[in-house]
């Protein structure tokens, strides 16, 4: 571990220097292991945040009754060393060929999509609708206001609350929130979802109510544990 | 000998250690992974279909529900690191539908709705090894899970136990599936903690 970047005061972001590292592709995970001084192990999987070629960086909620996330949130520093293994997942990956892309991120579910964003081409159109429950637990906050503009265009739903003067959206994702901000299906754009169960639920529906080719709606879920 | 990961002490609640794989942890709850949008296939134009024998042979969902089932607790296992013990199922065992096909085959690829496929050699499916479940914990297979019914495989990681299945097709040879094609194990024996290509 080189370093660390608090997001949110519940998620951070770590680089890491892995000997050997064979590069990724964007929405591609790793695996961490951890090992106590006794020899007991805890692995888990993290999704990738940096862009291929940038040096290498997930990004971790810390889940309350985790076991993995809170070491890695709270405890691990600068100089520290676990083992890694990866890149892993061959299937919500994305290679730019520059048709737009339609990312869908619930809370921590934005990771893979950043690197997707981080790693897009100057003419590659990207709509982002990420969900939230507060603007403080929004991550990568100042980066996606600064990355914001004709090309990448980002749209914000704050759950739970909102700051005064919010022009955002202010509800959980549903269907019409969808209707709004994705491309007509006819656009055919990629399409990347990642989120707990039921946000990718409710995402993957509705692009399938509006026209989009179930087998074209790439998802990732994560549950209320694991981490 | 691994490196020591300073200040990780590790949870360790971890029950029987003779249940757990390596590299996993127990959950409570019960995780959902797919690849995809969920989909939800009305029972009345549900079937399930075994091509590759010397008959086709193909069942409605009433057919199906006609068919000798069986009650199963077993312990699953998912390649993303959790673990469940003593999870109850209710569906028919692959010995009673392969005893209904006459074939000489090896293999079998699992076809599922929603486009995914997995693959899986007969002897990890014969002699009270595999199911297609419909019923978990004593109600009706809810389709996040994979409902109305998946194939229930829990001596391999639970990618092996598609959802949404309707059918597999038996043949000579192995032909990788979604997930092995994506990166995943051929086999996946999560006692050998065979995950991922390479493992």
């Amino acid at each position: 571990m080189t370093g660390a970047v608090d997001e949110t005061p519940r998620v951070r972001t770590l680089l890491l220097e892995a000997d050997g590292w064979p590069g990724h592709r964007a929405g591609q995970h790793l695996d961490v292991r951890l090992t106590a001084e006794d020899g007991y192990q805890a692995e888990r999987s993290y999704s990738i945040a940096s862009a291929p070629g940038e040096p290498l960086a997930i990004t971790i909620e810390r889940l309350e009754d985790g076991e993995v996330s809170p070491y890695l949130v709270d405890e691990a520093r600068d100089g520290d060393t676990f083992e890694v293994r990866g890149p892993i997942g061959g299937y919500f990956v994305w290679e730019d060929d520059g048709r737009p892309v339609f990312l869908v991120g619930g809370g921590s579910g934005v990771v893979p999509l950043m690197s997707m964003i981080r790693s897009s081409s100057e003419s590659t159109p990207i709509r982002l609708l990420y969900s939230s429950r507060t603007l403080e637990d929004v991550i990568y906050r100042q980066e996606l206001d600064a990355r914001a503009g004709d090309r990448v265009e980002v749209f914000h739903t704050l759950t739970r609350e909102q700051p005064p003067g919010w022009a955002g959206y202010a509800r959980r994702i549903d269907a019409e929130m969808l209707r709004e901000v994705a491309w007509p299906s006819a656009e055919q754009p990629h399409v990347f979802v990642c989120g707990s169960t039921r946000f990718v639920d409710v995402a993957a529906d509705g692009l399938v109510a509006l026209g989009y080719e179930p087998l074209s709606i790439r998802t990732e879920r994560f549950g209320a544990t694991g981490g | 000998m691994p490196q020591i990961s300073r200040g990780f002490h590790g949870r360790r609640s971890e029950g029987p250690s003779d249940r757990i794989p390596p590299g996993q942890h127990l959950v409570d709850d019960f995780p959902v992974l797919s690849a995809g949008p969920t989909p939800h296939t009305p029972l009345d134009e549900w079937t399930f279909t075994i091509q590759g024998g010397a008959e086709p042979a193909s069942w409605t969902w009433d057919e199906f529900q006609a068919l000798p089932s069986e009650e199963i607790t077993t312990d699953i296992h998912c390649v993303t690191k959790w673990s469940k013990l003593d999870t109850v199922w209710k569906g028919v065992s692959l010995d009673t539908l392969l005893g209904l096909v006459d074939h000489d085959a090896g293999y079998l690829l699992a076809f599922c709705d929603g486009g995914y496929t997995t693959n899986l050699p007969l002897e990890h499916v014969t002699d009270g090894k595999a199911w297609i479940a419909y019923d978990y914990d004593g109600e009706a297979l809810e389709p996040e899970h994979g409902g109305p019914a998946r194939l229930l495989v829990p001596h391999l990681y639970f990618w092996k136990s598609a959802k949404w299945v309707r059918g597999f097709r038996l043949q000579d040879e192995d032909e990788p599936g979604f997930w092995e094609s994506n990166g995943y194990h051929i086999l996946g024996d999560p006692w050998l903690e065979q995950r991922y290509w390479g493992d």
